[in-house]
């Protein structure tokens, strides 16, 4: 079956007589485990508690490493929820001198735990840029996404890092959101999005942030499960399919970026790992690659790829 | 009821043009700069149409525009309150017309 969805969008790219090909890498992100603290129903990676996968500190240091023998203009570190992975602290340290942005992602209810206070004061010490996801400002599509309880933890953290300066003009700290599709339809225009969540979060909770990301769903993970088990899965394809813009691809993030995942295999994408398609099509350790992947090699595709060139793109 | 409303229809909209293009054309045109953004945003009228699709009761239109609010960024709370608004009027409109029942009653009771 995989062949077969593979096949589709290469078949996609062949019609349009498009490659999908490396530019110059840029951008390096690290994916530090799928343990998390909610089980989101989006989750392309099914990320969640009692996830055992989480980088060592030695895979860490090879991070380090690598962004050392490569210049990375964005180190993008994800999960799971990156604030529950031990020595996260030095793998912040070690990376942010090596590169003008540092990216944390954020789910916002692992880092309003108690003990998270030092983090939050290194994150502060190290600006680094804060990527919290928030998919919803209504608080049943929220719950339905992210689990019951997740809303007032979520708010109270946003109104923290505010104080603290995050998402607040001129202090040097940026705060961005990221929204996903509370359900099998396509992602709203960022522009007109953004205005709307900088409004409503301004009005309800006087909450305030930089930029609102905008990605589509990703039909892989516990997102896959759900769209198969409730019937969306061939008319959410059949959309994401109908939508390809062939003017996404020039910017698309796969061609600027190599993901590293949890064990330090190497990947396209954060999506190509958890559709577990490596990079250059075998799998490569951070330890082995000594450059960045060579411009111009093949971008390994799959059928979610739709999901990064429905519309007006995912980059 | 699925005799008459199929699901797969709504895909099939454009056939209205077979026997009748230029028609249907003129109508198609039109529906789309109504839609298009201007002095409403594209989300606000979408809003507009889900409460209309409701008022006129067309499966069709409900179908679409839950879509459509959903994809231009409306969230449950709003796309239910608009839902109302059509309610209201609906009800309203109902309830404004008890006056006349009154004044017609009352002409003609002692």
């Amino acid at each position: 079956m995989k062949d077969t969805l593979h096949n589709r969008f290469e078949q996609r790219l062949a019609k349009e007589e498009i490659s999908l090909l490396r530019a110059t890498t840029q951008i390096l992100q690290v994916n530090t485990g799928l343990l998390c603290d909610l089980k989101c129903r989006h989750c392309h990676l099914s990320a969640g508690p009692g996830r055992q996968e989480i980088m060592s500190q030695a895979t860490m240091q090879q991070m380090i490493d690598y962004a050392t023998r490569n210049r990375f203009t964005t180190i993008d570190i994800t999960g799971g929820a990156p604030e529950l992975i031990p020595h996260l602290d030095q793998l912040l340290t070690g990376l942010a001198p090596l590169t003008s942005h540092l990216i944390l992602r954020t789910n916002l209810t692992a880092l309003s735990q108690p003990d998270k206070k030092p983090l939050l004061d290194l994150l502060v010490k190290l600006k680094v840029i804060l990527v919290a996801s928030f998919p919803s400002t209504n608080e049943g599509q929220l719950a339905a996404q992210r689990g019951e309880g997740v809303m007032d933890p979520s708010l109270k953290m946003l109104k923290q890092l505010n104080k603290l300066g995050y998402g607040i003009e001129n202090s040097g700290l940026e705060l961005n959101l990221a929204a996903n599709p509370s359900g099998a339809f396509m992602p709203t225009a960022q522009e007109a999005a953004e205005r709307k969540f900088k409004r409503d979060l301004a009005r309800k909770w006087d909450l305030h942030f930089n930029n609102l990301f905008i990605f589509a769903n990703m039909p892989l993970g516990r997102f896959a499960d759900w769209l198969h088990q409730t019937g969306n899965f061939t008319s959410y394809m059949e959309k994401l399919q109908a939508g390809f813009n062939p003017c996404t691809l020039d910017g698309l993030m796969c061609r600027t970026l190599v993901s590293v995942a949890w064990d330090g295999f190497v990947y396209d994408c954060d999506f190509n790992q958890a559709a577990n398609i490596p990079l250059g099509g075998k799998p490569v350790h951070i330890s082995e690659l000594e450059g960045l992947p060579e411009r111009g090699t093949a971008i390994a595709v799959g059928e979610h790829c739709f999901a990064c060139t429905a519309g007006s793109g995912f980059t | 009821m699925s005799d008459y409303y199929e699901h797969d229809d709504l895909k099939k909209f454009a056939e209205i043009g077979k026997d009748a293009p230029e028609l249907a054309q003129k109508f198609f045109d039109y529906y789309g700069a109504v839609f298009a953004e201007g002095e409403l945003s594209a989300r606000e009228k979408a809003l507009i149409a889900l409460a209309v699709a409701h008022t006129v009761q067309c499966p069709y239109c409900i179908d679409a525009y839950t879509t459509s609010c959903l994809e231009k960024g409306s969230n449950l709370g709003e796309m239910t309150e608009a839902v109302h608004v059509a309610n209201a009027i609906r009800g309203g409109a109902s309830l404004v017309h008890g006056i006349q029942m009154r004044k017609l009653a009352e002409k003609v009771s002692l």
